[in-house]
C-alpha cells in the first residue's frame, strides 16, 4: 500500500517505525513504583527493584534519545514535526507548571486559610495556647526552628539562575549566528550556573537540618519549604542534566544555525525552572 | 506535500514489522493502539463490574453476609477508580486514537512512539493497583477520592495505588499532549478548526483538562505519600496542615474530572444524532463555545463537593452559583442535538438509541446535580446514595452509553464487518431497563438518608436496596451480552456495505474505504 | 426524582407502602425548608423535563424517516440559541433566591441555648456539654446493636444500626449548637431530619446548629467515610421536654460523680484488670478484638505481644500519643486510671501475664 519515500524528499510527515522502547520504559515506571512500595514499607526486595527501574529507565532514556537524535541528525524530520514538537514541549511545560501549582497551592492554603483557622476562637477548644502566625510548625510542634533568610544566600542563588538564563540565551545566539564556541561556552557557563546553585541549594539544605532545626518534618513550613524548594531543585537538575546532553551535541557538531529544536526545548525547561524560581524565591523565602 | 517518510526511507519499511504479539507491544499505528486502548478499557469494566457487584450482593440485604467492612470499602474504592480511571478514560481514548486522524486526514497521531507508550504505561498501572490488593493489610478502604487522613493511617496498598495514580497521570498528559499537537497540526489542507469534526473539538478541549489536571492531582498523592512516610504534615493539623486541603487539591482536579469523562461522550454523541437524523449539527459554532464554557467553568466550581466541610457561607454561595452556571452551556448543547433531530429525517439504529438513551437518562443526572449544586439541599445528600445515583446517571447512562453509541457507530468503519442490528438493539433495552432499575431507586435511598459506602444498612432501606441489585446483576448480564454481540460480528459479522450510515459524512465514511486500510491518509485529503 | 415516578410506580406495588419516596419528616425549620426548596426544585424540573422531552419525542413521532419524513437542512438560528441561553438563565436566577436563603438559616448558628461538642472517634462518638443547661456533662456514645443481629444469628431490632448505648439528649425548642471535630480521621455528623450534617475534621472544630420543633428520638449516621466500621457508628439525638432534660441532666451528673474515679483509691491488680477489661471494651475491641488477637494485617494482636508484655513507658507513650501514621491514634481523653486499667488488662489477658500492675500514678507522671 505505502508508497515510502526515500529521505531527503520533502515529506509530509515522518511516522516511526514500530519501536520496544515504550515498554522498556513502562517496565521501568513498574519497577520503580512497586519496588518503592515495597521499600518505603519496609520489605526486603523494594531498594533493588528500584534500582533495577532505574537502570532499566536508564537503558531506555539512553535508547530512545539516541534513536530520536539519530533521526533528528538523520534529516527524517520535516518542518511539520518540527511544529509539532514545540507543541509538545510548551504543553509538556504547562503540565509541569501545573505540577508547581499544586504545591503553592498547598502554601497559599496554608498561611492565609489553615493557619489562621487553627489560631481562631473555635480552634481555643483543641489548640488553647496557639498563635496562628507565620512561619509554623503547627500546633503541636515542640522546640522551634528557623528559617532561611531570602537575602542571603537564596538571593544569591536567583542571581545565579538569572545568570543562566542570560548565558542559556547568550549561547543560542551562538548557535543561530553559527559561532560554535560561543555556543559551547554559553552552555558550559550555564550548566556551571546551575551546578554552582545546587551547590548552595544543598549546603543551605544541610544548614537547615543541623543547625536551624528546619526539616522536612518541621510542620508545615518544612513540610511546604522543602517540598516545593526540593522539587524545583529536582528541576534544575534534570535540566543540567539535558543541558549536558546539549552540549555534547554541540561539541559533535549536531543542530544547525536554522533547526536546532532540541536546544531551544532545553532552554525553554531552563527558563521555565528559572520562572519557578522566581516565585519560590518571592513566596517562600521573601515575603 | 507528498506522502508519509518511513525511516530511513527503506523501500520495503513493511516488511519488518514484528508479528504476533510483538506486534502490539511495539505498534507505533494508532489503530492498533485503538484497538488496545478499547480492549483495554472493556477488560477494566469487567474487573470494576465485578467488584459493584459485590457491593450490590452485599447490599442486597441487611446485614453483613458475603464480604467483611474492610473488603467492601476496597470493593468501592478499587470499583472507582478503576471504572474512572481504567474503563471510561481509556475507552474515549481508545475513540480518540482511531478516530482523530481519521476525521481530521491525517497520516497518524503526531507521535506515534509516544502514543505507545501512553497506552503501555496502563497495564502496569493497573497491575500496581491490583497488586496493591494482595498487600498485608488488604486493599485500601479509601474511596476514590482517597481523602487524608484515612490514607494516611492505611497499609502498604496506599502507597502502591499512590503510584498508579502517578503512572496513570502520566498516561493522560501524553496522551493528551499527542492529541492536542495532532489535532492543531496534523489537520489535512482545507480542513480549518471551525471545519473539524465536534468530536474533534470535544477532544482538543479534554485534553486540555487532562493537562490542567493530571499534575494537580499527582501533586495531591505525592502529598499523602510524603505525609505518610516523610513527616511532612499537609494534612495534620498538629502540625499546621489540614486535612481539607487535601480535598480542595482532590477536587480541583476531581470536578475537571468529571467533564474529562463526559466532554468526549458529547463528541461521541455530536457526531451520531446527526448522522441518523440525516441533518447537519445545529449550531455547530455555539457547540464549540458551549463545550468550551463548560470546560472552564468547571475549574471553578470544586468546593461544591465540599459544601459541608465547614467553609464560610460565602465560600459556599460562591460555589453554588458558579455550579448552576454550568447548567447553561450543558443546556444549550442538550438543546442543540434536539433541534438537530428536529425536522431530520430519523430512523434507530443501535447508536442512536444509545444516543437518545444518552440524551435522556444524562439529563436526568444533570438534573440531580442541579439539586446537589443547591447548598442547603447538599447539606442533606451530600455523601448519600442521591450522590451516587446522580454521578451514575451521568457517567454510566451518559459516558458509558455514549462509548456503546459509539462502539457500534464505527464498529463498520474498524472491522469491515456489521454486527447484528436486532442483538444490537436488545443490548440497548436490557441496558437501559436494567441501568434504572439499579440507579434510579438510589435517589430514593439518597433521600431518605442512607450514606454511600457502608456494607450494611438500616431496615428501613431494605427495598429499594433489593431493588437495586437486581439490577445492577441484570444490567451486568447484559454487558455480557454485549460482548456476546460484539465477538459474534468480529468473528462472523456480516460484511459491512461501504456507507453502512446513510447520514455520517466525516472524512473517515467520505474519503475512506470500509473497513478502513491500516495506513490511511498518507497523502493527506483536501478539504473544502 | 419526579419525573421517573412513572417508572416507580411500578416498584411500589412490589416493594409495599412503608417506603421512603423523599426527605425524612423534617423536625426542625430549617429542615423544613430544605424540603420546600427540594419541592420547588422538583416541581421546575418537572417543568422542563416535560418541556424538553415533549419536544425529543415528539420529533422521535413526527420525524421518523419511516413515515417518510424527509431532511431539512437547517442547522443555525441565532434568536433560539438567543433564547435558549436566557430563559435557563432565568430560571436559575429563580432557583438561587430561595437557595440562598435556605443556606443562610442553615447557617446560622448564633445565640445558642446549649453547645455540644462532638467529637468523631474510629468508630464512636464523644459528646462533651460545653455550654448552658448541662454543663460539664461528657460520654460516648457507640452502636447498641448486638453484633448477632449484625451476622444474622438473631432477628434485626426495629432500631438496627440506628441506636446507641447513650444517646444525645436535648431539650425541645432550644436552639443547640453543635461543634465538630475528630481524633483521629474524618467522620461527619449527619441527622437528617433535623438538617444538620457537618464534617468533624481532626484538629479543627467546626460548627452547626438546630432548633428541634418536636420531642422525639432523630437517628443518623456518619457521612464520612472513615475506616472499616463506618457503617457502625450512628447517631441518636432525643429531643425531650425541658423538665425531662433537667432531670436527664440531674441524673447524668450524678452518674458521672458515681463513676470518676477516686484519685487516691489504691487499686490492686485484679481491680485495675476488671476495670481495664469495660475500657477495652468501650475502646480498643473494634481493632484489636476480643480475643486480642486483631486482624492479621491491619491491626497487630495484643495478645503474646512482645511490646506489650514489654516496659510500662513505651506502652503508656504509646497510649498517650499513638502512632504516627497508622490508625492506633491517641488515647489521652481517658484518665489516668482508665488508661492505667486498659494497659493491666492487655497485659494480663489471652495468656499475657505481667503480675507487676501499672498503676494510675505512673500515668500521670508519663503524661
Ligand atoms: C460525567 C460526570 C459528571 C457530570 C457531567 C456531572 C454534572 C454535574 N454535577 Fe456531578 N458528580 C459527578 C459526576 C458528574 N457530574 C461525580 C462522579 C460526583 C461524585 C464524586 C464523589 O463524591 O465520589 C458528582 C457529584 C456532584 C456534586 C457533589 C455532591 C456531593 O457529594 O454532595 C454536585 C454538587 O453540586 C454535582 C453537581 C453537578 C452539576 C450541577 C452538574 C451539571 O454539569 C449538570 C448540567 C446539566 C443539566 C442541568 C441538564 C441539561 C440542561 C438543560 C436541559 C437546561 C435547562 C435546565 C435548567 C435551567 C435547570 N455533582
Ligand atoms: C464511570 C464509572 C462507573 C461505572 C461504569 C460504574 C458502574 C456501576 N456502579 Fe459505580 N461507582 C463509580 C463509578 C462507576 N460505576 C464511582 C466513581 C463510585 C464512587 C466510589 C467511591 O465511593 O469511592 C461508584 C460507586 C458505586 C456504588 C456505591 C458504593 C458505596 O458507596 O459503597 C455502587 C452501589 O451500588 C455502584 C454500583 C455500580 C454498578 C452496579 C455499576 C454497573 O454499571 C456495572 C456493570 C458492569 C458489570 C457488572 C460487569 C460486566 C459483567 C460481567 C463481568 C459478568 C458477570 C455478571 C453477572 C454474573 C451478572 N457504584
Ligand atoms: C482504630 C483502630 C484502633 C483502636 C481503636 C486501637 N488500636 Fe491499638 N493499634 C492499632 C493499629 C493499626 C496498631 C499498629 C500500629 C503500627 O502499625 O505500628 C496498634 C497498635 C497497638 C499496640 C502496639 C502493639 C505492638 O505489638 O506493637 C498496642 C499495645 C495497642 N495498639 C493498644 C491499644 C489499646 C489499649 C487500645 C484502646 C485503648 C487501642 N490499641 C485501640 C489500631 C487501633
Ligand atoms: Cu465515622 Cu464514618
Ligand atoms: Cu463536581
Amino acid at each position: 500500500m505505502a508508497h515510502a519515500i526515500k529521505a531527503g524528499e520533502q515529506p509530509w510527515y515522518y511516522l516511526p517505525q514500530p519501536s520496544r522502547w515504550p515498554v522498556v520504559g513502562s517496565l521501568a515506571l513498574f519497577l520503580l513504583g512497586f519496588g518503592a512500595g515495597l521499600w518505603f514499607n519496609g520489605f526486603a526486595p523494594g531498594p533493588w527493584l528500584v534500582l533495577a527501574g532505574f537502570l532499566v529507565l536508564l537503558y531506555m532514556l539512553f535508547g530512545w534519545f539516541g534513536q530520536v537524535i539519530g533521526e533528528s541528525e538523520g534529516g527524517l524530520y520535516s518542518k511539520r514535526v518540527d511544529i509539532s514538537f514545540r507543541w509538545a514541549m510548551s504543553w509538556f511545560i504547562f503540565s509541569e507548571v501545573m505540577f508547581f501549582a499544586a504545591f503553592f497551592g498547598a502554601l497559599f492554603y496554608a498561611r492565609v486559610i489553615a493557619v489562621p483557622d487553627l489560631g481562631g476562637i473555635e480552634n481555643r477548644l483543641l489548640w488553647p495556647d496557639f498563635k496562628a502566625a507565620w512561619p509554623t510548625a503547627g500546633p503541636d510542634f515542640k522546640g522551634t526552628f528557623e528559617t532561611i533568610p531570602a537575602w542571603g544566600i537564596p538571593a544569591l542563588n536567583t542571581l545565579l539562575l538569572l545568570t543562566s538564563g542570560a548565558t542559556v540565551t547568550w549561547a543560542h545566539w551562538g548557535l543561530k549566528e553559527n559561532r560554535r564556541g560561543q555556543l559551547v561556552v554559553g552552555l558550559i557557563l550555564t550548566i556551571l550556573l546551575g551546578a554552582i546553585f545546587l551547590f548552595f541549594q544543598g549546603y543551605e539544605y544541610t544548614h537547615a537540618y543541623s543547625e536551624l532545626n528546619l526539616k522536612l518534618s518541621t510542620g508545615i513550613y518544612g513540610s511546604t519549604f522543602f517540598m516545593l524548594t526540593g522539587f524545583h531543585g529536582l528541576h534544575v537538575t534534570l535540566g543540567a542534566i539535558m543541558l549536558t546532553v546539549i552540549l555534547v551535541r554541540s561539541i559533535k557538531g549536531h543542530f544547525t544555525p536554522d533547526r536546532h529544536f532540541a536546544f531551544e526545548a532545553v532552554s525553554w525547561y531552563w527558563h521555565f525552572v528559572d520562572v519557578v524560581w522566581l516565585l519560590l524565591f518571592v513566596l517562600v523565602y521573601w515575603i | 506535500m507528498s506522502a508519509v517518510l518511513d525511516q530511513h526511507g527503506h523501500e520495503h519499511a513493511h516488511d519488518h514489522h514484528p508479528s504476533g504479539l510483538m506486534r502490539w507491544v511495539t505498534t507505533t499505528n494508532h489503530k492498533d493502539i485503538g484497538t488496545m486502548y478499547l480492549w483495554f478499557s472493556f477488560a477494566m469494566f469487567i474487573v470494576g463490574g465485578v467488584m459493584a457487584l459485590v457491593i450490590r450482593a452485599e447490599l442486597f440485604q441487611p446485614g453483613l453476609q458475603v464480604v467483611n467492612p474492610e473488603f467492601f470499602n476496597a470493593m468501592t474504592t478499587y470499583h472507582g477508580l478503576i471504572m474512572v480511571f481504567g474503563a471510561i478514560m481509556p475507552a474515549f481514548v481508545g475513540f480518540a486514537n482511531w478516530q482523530i486522524p481519521m476525521m481530521i486526514g491525517a497520516p497518524d497521531m503526531a507521535f506515534p512512539r509516544m502514543n505507545n507508550w501512553s497506552f503501555w504505561l496502563l497495564p502496569p498501572a493497573a497491575t500496581l493497583l491490583i497488586a496493591s490488593f494482595f498487600m498485608p493489610g488488604g486493599g485500601a478502604g479509601v474511596g476514590w477520592t482517597m481523602y487524608a487522613p484515612l490514607t494516611v493511617q492505611q497499609g502498604p496498598a496506599m502507597d502502591l495505588m499512590i503510584f498508579a495514580v502517578h503512572i496513570l497521570g502520566m498516561s493522560s498528559i501524553m496522551g493528551s499532549i499527542n492529541i492536542i499537537t495532532t489535532l492543531l497540526n496534523m489537520r489535512a489542507p482545507g480542513m480549518t478548526l471551525m471545519k473539524m469534526p465536534l468530536f474533534c473539538w470535544t477532544w482538543l478541549i479534554t485534553a486540555y483538562l487532562l493537562i490542567a489536571v493530571m499534575p494537580v492531582l499527582a501533586g495531591a498523592v505525592t502529598m499523602t505519600l510524603t505525609d505518610r512516610h516523610f513527616g511532612t504534615t499537609f494534612f495534620n493539623a498538629a502540625g499546621g496542615g489540614d486535612p481539607v486541603l487535601y480535598q480542595h487539591i482532590f477536587w480541583f482536579f476531581g470536578h475537571p474530572e468529571v467533564y474529562i469523562i463526559a466532554i468526549p461522550a458529547f463528541g461521541v454523541i455530536s457526531q451520531v444524532i446527526p448522522a441518523f437524523s440525516r441533518k447537519p449539527l445545529f449550531g455547530y459554532t455555539s457547540m464549540v463555545y458551549a463545550t468550551a464554557s463548560i470546560a472552564i467553568l468547571s475549574f471553578i466550581v470544586w468546593a461544591h463537593h465540599m459544601y459541608t466541610v465547614g467553609m464560610p457561607t460565602v465560600g459556599q454561595l460562591y460555589f453554588m452559583y458558579a455550579t448552576m452556571l454550568i447548567a447553561i452551556p450543558t443546556g444549550v448543547k442538550v438543546f442543540n442535538w434536539l433541534a438537530t433531530m428536529w425536522k431530520g429525517s430519523i430512523t434507530f439504529e443501535t447508536p442512536m438509541l444509545f444516543a437518545l438513551g444518552f440524551l435522556f437518562l444524562f439529563t436526568m443526572g444533570g438534573f440531580s446535580g442541579l439539586v446537589l449544586s443547591l447548598t442547603a439541599v447538599d447539606v442533606q445528600l451530600h455523601d448519600t446514595y442521591y450522590v451516587v445515583a446522580h454521578f451514575h446517571y451521568v457517567m454510566v447512562a451518559g459516558a458509558l452509553f455514549a462509548a456503546f453509541a459509539g462502539v457500534y457507530y464505527w464498529f463498520p468503519k474498524w472491522t469491515g464487518k456489521m454486527y447484528d442490528e436486532k442483538l444490537g438493539k436488545l443490548h440497548f433495552w436490557l441496558s437501559l431497563i436494567f441501568f434504572n432499575v439499579t440507579f434510579f431507586v438510589q435517589h430514593f435511598l439518597g433521600l431518605a438518608g442512607m450514606p454511600r459506602r457502608i456494607p450494611d444498612y438500616a431496615l428501613q432501606f431494605t427495598e429499594f436496596n433489593m431493588i437495586s441489585s437486581i439490577g445492577a446483576f441484570g444490567f451486568g448480564l447484559s454487558q455480557v451480552f454485549f460482548f456476546y454481540v460484539i465477538v459474534k460480528a468480529i468473528r462472523s459479522g456480516e460484511k459491512a456495505p461501504e456507507h453502512p450510515w446513510e447520514g455520517a459524512d466525516t472524512l473517515e465514511w467520505t474519503h475512506l474505504p470500509t473497513p478502513a486500510p491500516y495506513h490511511s491518509f498518507e497523502t493527506p485529503p483536501v478539504v473544502k | 426524582m419526579l419525573a421517573g415516578a412513572g417508572a416507580a410506580a411500578l416498584y411500589a406495588g412490589a416493594a409495599g407502602a412503608a417506603l421512603e419516596w423523599n426527605f425524612q419528616t423534617p423536625a426542625t425549620r430549617t429542615a423544613a425548608e430544605v424540603n420546600d426548596l427540594h419541592l420547588l426544585m422538583m416541581a421546575i424540573i418537572f417543568v422542563i423535563f416535560v418541556g424538553v422531552f415533549g419536544v425529543m419525542f415528539y420529533s422521535i413521532y413526527a420525524h421518523r424517516k419511516s413515515v417518510g419524513h424527509k431532511a431539512e437542512q437547517f442547522h443555525e438560528n441565532t434568536t433560539v440559541e438567543v433564547i435558549w441561553t436566557v430563559i435557563p438563565f432565568l430560571i436559575l436566577i429563580a432557583m438561587a433566591w430561595p437557595a440562598t436563603r435556605a443556606l443562610l438559616n442553615i447557617r446560622d448558628t448564633a445565640h445558642p441555648d446549649i453547645t455540644i461538642k462532638a467529637t468523631g472517634y474510629q468508630w464512636k462518638w464523644g459528646y462533651d456539654y460545653l455550654q448552658g443547661d448541662g454543663q460539664g456533662i461528657s460520654f460516648y456514645s457507640s452502636l447498641s446493636t448486638p453484633r448477632a443481629q449484625i451476622e444474622g444469628a438473631e432477628p434485626k431490632g426495629p432500631n438496627y444500626l440506628l441506636e446507641v448505648d447513650n444517646p444525645v439528649v436535648v431539650p425541645v425548642g432550644k436552639k443547640v449548637r453543635v461543634l465538630t471535630t475528630a481524633n483521629d480521621v474524618i467522620h461527619a455528623w449527619y441527622v437528617p431530619s433535623l438538617a444538620v450534617k457537618q464534617d468533624a475534621i481532626p484538629g479543627f472544630v467546626r460548627e452547626t446548629a438546630f432548633r428541634a420543633e418536636k420531642e422525639g428520638t432523630f437517628r443518623g449516621q456518619c457521612a464520612e467515610l472513615c475506616g472499616k466500621d463506618h457503617g457502625f457508628m450512628p447517631i441518636v439525638v432525643e429531643v425531650v421536654s425541658e423538665e425531662k432534660y433537667a432531670a436527664w441532666v440531674a441524673e447524668q451528673k450524678k452518674k458521672m460523680a458515681a463513676a470518676a474515679d477516686d484519685p487516691n483509691k489504691q487499686w490492686s491488680l485484679p481491680e485495675l484488670v476488671a476495670r481495664g477489661e469495660k475500657v477495652f471494651a468501650a475502646n480498643c475491641v473494634a481493632c484489636h478484638q476480643a480475643n486480642g488477637k486483631g486482624v492479621p494485617g491491619a491491626f497487630p494482636a495484643l495478645a503474646g505481644s512482645a511490646f506489650v508484655n514489654g516496659p510500662h513507658d513505651a506502652l503508656l507513650k504509646l497510649l498517650l500519643e499513638g502512632r504516627k501514621g497508622t490508625a492506633m491514634a491517641s488515647f489521652k481523653q481517658l484518665t489516668d486510671t482508665e488508661l492505667a486499667a486498659v494497659a493491666d488488662y492487655i497485659r494480663n489477658s489471652w495468656g499475657n501475664a505481667n503480675p507487676e500492675p501499672v498503676l494510675p500514678a505512673q500515668v500521670k507522671a508519663a503524661r
